[in-house]
């Protein structure tokens, strides 16, 4: 295949993924409403839309999925709002943010891969179907990625001129420095055990066990970590309604709002996503290798999954204090993480050299 | 630490699990309470003369200062009410109303009462404002509407008797 041919088909399932993506993030938002009001006793929303069924016993009709197009009356509503711009704001750096918080959310995707080998319309994708499969540096590739992610937030909340802004983004970035390192140390246990950075490799490895049972520790460790990078309950001190009224946001209103709304949910489909094919095989599963086509079903349901532990985390535990925070970052995920890496390392070289196993 | 976290998501699990305890509105209604002070009706007799005679005393009992009454005199030929005058305007500003049922209580003939209805909601303050003609009962099978014509010397009593009048 010719470099071109690459780029363009790559340009094509990038296209496809993003838009695939956003229609997901679209339904996380409606997700993650009905199930936190389920997890709340409610209902959640459940008006607007419904696929109509006859009852049982033909009279009146059952509703079915009620609320299917409520991320519809969302976005519509985001987008007829007033987009009002603050008069003291940076009016450069406060239209960027926005675009700067969303694009690394959707980069992230690019190395994710989402089946294995796999012929679509007489396409092959070898070795892995993702957007740019192959790429030897993947998991430096998302660390970079999600360390930009924080300047939209930072730059939001700085350029909006007010002090519940920036503090909240003052918070973000102390709190992005203090949990990207027990992310990366926690991110290391899989690659030393794959021998690679490439997550195509990394998932091909999960084939008999996946990681989280080799590496409880780092997994537990990254999906805390992953929780606070993206800035979620509890570790959603940025925007401590009760402190800083929406911390980094406040500001900002209609779509341009919308797009750190979107920038949040798209990073916690795609941080699930890393979750999964790191420690939890990817797209492996049974029958994968006859049907290569249930690759992505078996990544959407750990996905999902993976939002429901989320979703289900933001409903059960309180705000962690700022001074908590720290103490938990660095104390305790970061010593535990650099623990488990280095007997990780010592326990491989070990084997690789016969003395144990 | 880990121990307790685990039992707060057991614990929202658990709650996942049990029915929602949501009323959905608009589809589920609530019965009221049988002393729900809603809306306000004015009551007729069974012959379908109005129970309110205008005596206003419902206006000065209110603490809100809700109740506008106007009254005007009977006839044989128009009638509206058993007593000698009736109320020929009657508007209650629901958004001035406290639902307290002093009119109730103040209310001789036993005219204005407070009913379950407690769907009250308006557009504009013009419409908070129940007419009479709003807050009427329907005219009873057994009578009339009002004005009716009755034959003189029957309703000479300026508060009718309590019960029913023939």
């Amino acid at each position: 295949m010719t470099p071109s041919a690459l780029v363009i088909r790559s340009l094509i399932v990038g296209f496809i993924v993003s838009l695939a993506v956003i229609t997901g993030f679209a339904y996380t938002t409606l997700f993650e409403r009905r199930i936190l009001a389920r997890l709340q006793s409610r209902v959640g929303p459940n008006r607007a839309g419904y696929l109509p069924l006859p009852a049982r016993g033909g009279k009146g009709e059952r509703r079915l999925l009620g609320g299917i197009m409520q991320p519809a009356a969302d976005a519509v509503k985001l987008f007829f709002k007033e987009d009002s711009t603050p008069v003291q704001v940076d009016k450069v750096v406060y239209n960027l943010a926005p675009m700067l918080a969303v694009i690394p959310a959707i980069l992230i995707l690019a190395v994710i891969p989402w089946a294995g080998e796999i012929t679509i319309f007489g396409q092959e994708f070898t070795p892995y179907f993702a957007i740019a499969p192959g790429v030897n540096v993947g998991v430096l590739f998302i660390l970079a990625i999600t360390s930009i992610g924080v300047y939209g937030v930072a730059l939001g909340g700085w350029a909006s001129n007010s002090k519940y802004a920036v503090l909240g983004g003052i918070r973000t970035a102390a709190q992005m420095v203090s949990y990207e390192l027990a992310l990366g140390f926690s991110l290391l246990p899989p690659i030393m055990l794959a021998n690679s950075m490439d997550l195509g490799v990394i998932v091909a490895e999960q084939k008999g066990l996946w990681f989280v049972f080799v590496q409880p520790i780092a997994a537990i460790i990254f999906y805390i970590a992953a929780l606070a990078e993206l800035q979620r309950s509890p570790f959603d001190l940025l925007e401590a309604e009760q402190e800083l009224s929406s911390g980094f946001n406040v500001e900002y209103a209609g779509m341009r709002f919308g797009m750190f709304f979107m920038a949040e949910y798209m990073k916690m489909i795609s941080l699930s996503a890393i979750t999964v094919v790191l420690f939890f095989g990817g797209y492996q599963g049974p029958f994968v290798d006859q049907v290569p086509a249930l690759g992505f079903v078996y990544m959407i349901l750990k996905i999902v999954a993976s939002l429901f532990i989320m979703i289900w985390v933001r409903a059960s535990l309180p705000r962690f204090r700022y001074d908590q925070l720290m103490k938990f970052g660095w104390k305790v995920m970061l010593p535990v993480a650099l623990a488990n890496f280095v007997v990780t390392g010592v326990v491989i070289i070990l084997a690789e050299e016969g003395i144990i196993f | 630490m880990f121990g307790e976290i685990l039992r707060g998501l057991g614990t929202t699990l658990k709650y996942m699990l049990r029915p929602p305890v949501t009323v959905q509105y608009p589809d589920v209604k609530r019965p009221v309470r049988h002393r729900f002070k809603g809306r306000h009706a004015l009551k007729r007799y069974d012959n379908g003369l109005e129970k309110c005679i205008g005596c206003a005393l419902c206006a000065a009992a209110c603490p809100a200062d809700a109740i506008f009454v106007e009254a005007s005199e009977n006839t044989d030929d128009e009638r509206y009410s058993p007593g000698e005058r009736f109320a020929s305007t009657y508007e209650i500003n629901m958004l001035r109303c406290i639902f307290c049922g002093y009119c109730e209580d103040a209310c001789p003939t036993q005219a204005i009462v407070l009913e379950k209805d407690y769907e009250l909601s308006f557009y504009d303050r013009a419409s908070a404002i129940y007419t009479r003609e709003m807050l009427l009962d329907p005219v009873p099978e057994s009578g009339a509407d009002t004005p009716q014509q009755t034959p003189p010397g029957v309703f000479t009593r300026s508060i009718p008797d309590m019960e029913d009048p023939r």
